[in-house]
C-alpha cells in the first residue's frame, strides 16, 4: 500500500462507535434467530421424557439424557415404530455411489464439453442444463412405470436402493457436467497442446494433464451431489415404498407423521437425519459455497 | 469439414451416454408425461385412450372439486412465492451489505445464516412444524407462540399454519429460514466485486450511505438479484417437501400447492392423467422463468 492510499485510508471517517455496535446487535439478533431451530432440537432432543413438555419448549435440560436419541434410532418395539437406524445406513449406501458414479461421469462430460468442442455441443449444453431445472412431477409416472419394468439380473430397480441409485445419478449428470466443464474451461489450452506435442492423446490428456488437477472440482461436485442426495425426499418417496429399502429423509417423515411417537423423538431423529450433511457443511463449508454458486450457473 | 479422426469419434462416443440419458429421462419423460395428460388414465393400470384436453379443462373449471383445489394451489403458489421472494431478497441483502463493513468474525456469521442449506427440507419442516405450533387456548401456548408469551410480546401470537388465512405464510417463514442464507451469499459476493473505489469516489462527493446502496450498490447488483429471483423463484414453484412434512395440504387445502397435488392424486388417488397434467403446467411455469435465462446466461457467457 503506497503512502497516498494510507492516507486516504486514515481520512475515511471511521463509523461512530454506536453504529458499530447497532451493526453488532444486529448481526448477532439475526444469528439467534438463524439458531433458535438448533436450540430447540438440540435441547430436545436432550432432555428426559419425564421433563419433556411442548409447554416448556425453551427450557434448558436438566442434564444430558440420550434416551430420546436411541428411541429415534433403534425404535420402540412396545409402541410399535420403526428406528431410524435401517433408513439411515439405506441412506448410506444409497448415497457413497451414487455421489462417486455422477461426479465420474460429470468429470467425464466436463472435459469433453470443455476441450473437446464439437459441431451443436453450444446447443447440447443449454439442453442439457435444463433437466436440472424441471420439475421431477413431469417425469415421475414414466419413471416410476420404466423402473417397474426393468429387472436387471433379479435385481428390481422399483422400490430398491439400485433403482434410487439410478435415478439420481442420471438427474444429477445436468450439476456435474455443468460445474465439471466450467473448471476445465479455466485450464489453459497450452498445457493441453504441450502434452499433445508429447504425444498424448484423448485419454492421456485426461489421464494425465486434467485428472490430477480435478481434485478441487471433484471436492465440489461430491458434496453437492452427497448433500442434494441426503436430503432428496421426491424420488426416495416415489420410488422406495418398501420400507426395508426407504431412505433417511422418508423415515424421518414417517417418523414425524406417526402420532404415536412423541416430539423429542422426532426432534432427535430430524437431528440423526441433518447430522451428515450439517458435518460437510461445517468440514468443507468453503466447497459448499463452490457449488452452491455453480447451482446459480455462476461458475 | 475437418477430416474425421478417431479422437473425435471417440470424444462423441463419451459424451454419447450422457445425451442419451438426457434425451430419454428428461426430454422423453417430458413428452410421455404430456401424451399421458391427455389420456384417461384413471386408475393403477395405464389406459392410453386420447380424450384430448378435457384434464386441463377440468382443472381450470372451478365447478369441479379439482378445479377449485387447483385454484387455491395456484392462489398459495403466488403467494407462497411472492412472500418467500421477497423476504429472502430483502434479508439476504441487509445481511451482506452489514457484513460487508469489515466486521470482525465474518465467517462465523456468515456460516450461521448459511447452514440451514445444507439442511433437508424435511427436517426443516419437522422441526418448524413444532415451533408454529400454537397450542390451544386452555392448555396454553407452545413454540414461537409461547416464546411470544415469554418475551411480552404475547399480541404476536397467531394461529399461523393452522389459521387458513396465513397457513401458508408460515410455510414461507420456514423456507425463508433455509433459503435466506444463499441470498446472502450471492449478495456478498457480488459486493465484494464491487471496486472500493467507487464507493468511496461516491463518499467523498459527498454521497450518504443510503445513496450510495441506492444509487450505486443496487443497480450494479442487479444481476445478482436476477439470479437470485430465478433460482428461488423456480424452488418457490417446485416446492413439495416442505409441505409434505410441516402441514400437509391444509384445512380447506390452506397449504395446498400443485406439487404436492400432483403427487397426491397421482399416487394415492392414481388419477394419474390427472396428475400428468398438473405436472406439465408446473413444467411450463419453472420453464417461462428458466428458459429466457438459460438462453441469457449461455449467450452472454459466449464461445462456451
Amino acid at each position: 500500500m503506497t503512502t497516498q492510499t494510507r492516507e486516504l485510508r486514515r481520512s475515511i471517517k471511521p463509523p461512530f462507535r454506536w453504529q458499530r455496535v447497532v451493526l453488532y446487535a444486529v448481526l448477532v439478533a439475526f444469528a439467534v434467530l438463524y439458531l433458535m431451530p438448533v436450540y430447540v432440537l438440540v435441547v430436545t432432543g436432550m432432555k428426559s421424557f419425564a421433563e419433556v413438555s411442548l409447554y416448556r419448549m425453551w427450557d434448558p435440560p436438566s442434564g444430558l439424557h440420550f434416551d430420546s436419541y436411541a428411541k429415534a434410532w433403534f425404535g420402540s418395539e412396545a409402541e410399535g415404530f420403526r428406528g431410524l437406524n435401517v433408513n439411515f445406513m439405506n441412506s448410506v449406501y444409497l448415497t457413497i455411489p451414487a455421489t462417486i458414479l455422477s461426479a465420474m461421469w460429470g468429470s467425464i462430460n466436463g472435459y469433453i464439453l470443455a476441450k473437446w468442442k464439437f459441431r451443436g455441443s453450444n446447443v447440447l449444453f443449454p439442453l442439457l442444463l435444463f433437466g436440472m431445472f424441471i420439475p421431477y412431477q413431469s417425469i415421475l409416472i414414466p419413471l416410476v412405470q420404466t423402473l417397474q419394468k426393468i429387472n436387471i439380473f433379479g435385481v428390481r430397480l422399483y422400490g430398491s436402493i439400485p433403482g434410487l441409485i439410478l435415478a439420481h445419478v442420471i438427474y444429477g449428470i445436468p450439476i456435474t457436467t455443468l460445474i465439471f466443464r466450467n473448471y476445465y474451461a479455466n485450464v489453459p489450452t497450452e498445457l493441453i497442446e504441450a502434452s499433445r506435442i508429447d504425444g498424448a492423446n484423448i485419454f492421456g490428456i485426461y489421464r494425465h494433464v486434467l485428472f490430477p488437477l480435478s481434485l478441487p472440482g471433484f471436492v465440489v461436485v461430491m458434496i453437492w451431489q452427497f448433500t442434494s442426495i441426503w436430503n432428496d425426499f421426491l424420488f426416495a418417496a416415489t420410488i422406495t415404498s418398501n420400507p426395508e429399502a426407504q431412505p433417511i429423509t422418508v423415515g424421518l417423515n414417517n417418523l414425524a407423521g406417526s402420532y404415536i411417537v412423541e416430539w423429542n423423538v422426532q426432534m432427535a431423529g430430524s437431528l440423526i437425519a441433518a447430522l451428515p450433511t450439517l458435518l460437510v457443511y461445517i468440514f468443507l463449508g468453503r466447497f459448499f459455497m463452490r457449488g452452491l454458486m455453480a447451482g446459480s450457473l455462476k461458475g | 469439414m475437418p477430416r474425421l479422426n478417431w479422437e473425435r469419434v471417440v470424444s462423441i462416443l463419451l459424451i454419447a451416454p450422457a445425451v442419451i440419458a438426457i434425451a430419454v429421462f428428461v426430454y422423453g419423460f417430458i413428452g410421455w408425461t404430456a401424451y399421458a395428460s391427455l389420456t384417461k388414465w384413471d386408475q393403477l393400470l395405464p389406459d392410453f385412450t386420447l380424450i384430448g384436453f378435457s384434464n386441463y379443462q377440468k382443472l381450470f373449471d372451478s365447478s369441479t372439486l379439482q378445479g377449485q383445489r387447483f385454484q387455491i394451489d395456484l392462489r398459495n403458489t403466488v403467494t407462497f412465492t411472492l412472500l418467500f421472494l421477497i423476504a429472502c431478497l430483502v434479508i439476504g441483502f441487509l445481511l451482506a451489505l452489514l457484513l460487508d463493513q469489515r466486521i470482525r468474525g465474518e465467517g462465523i456469521f456468515r456460516s450461521i445464516y448459511l447452514f440451514p442449506m445444507s439442511i433437508s427440507f424435511i427436517v426443516t419442516g419437522v422441526v418448524w412444524r413444532w415451533l408454529l405450533n400454537p397450542g390451544g387456548v386452555e392448555l396454553g401456548s407452545t413454540g414461537v407462540n409461547l416464546l411470544f408469551d415469554m418475551l411480552g410480546l404475547g399480541f404476536l401470537k397467531t394461529g399461523w399454519y393452522t389459521d387458513p388465512k396465513i397457513g401458508i405464510m408460515a410455510v414461507a417463514i420456514a423456507a425463508t429460514w433455509q433459503m435466506s442464507g444463499y441470498t446472502m451469499a450471492m449478495y456478498l459476493a457480488g459486493l465484494r466485486a464491487i471496486p472500493y473505489e467507487l464507493r468511496e469516489a461516491a463518499r467523498v462527493d459527498g454521497a450518504s450511505e443510503l445513496q450510495i446502496v441506492r444509487r450505486i450498490i443496487l443497480p450494479l447488483l442487479q444481476p445478482v438479484t436476477l439470479s437470485a429471483v430465478i433460482v428461488l423463484g423456480h424452488i418457490s414453484l417446485k416446492i413439495y417437501d416442505l409441505i409434505v412434512a410441516m402441514t400437509g395440504p391444509g384445512i380447506g387445502f390452506a397449504t395446498d400447492v400443485p406439487a404436492y397435488f400432483m403427487w397426491d392424486t397421482t399416487f394415492r388417488g392414481n388419477h394419474f392423467s390427472r396428475g400428468a397434467a398438473i405436472a406439465i403446467i408446473l413444467l411450463v411455469m419453472v420453464a417461462v422463468l428458466i428458459v429466457p435465462y438459460l438462453v441469457h446466461s449461455i449467450r452472454t457467457e459466449a464461445e462456451l
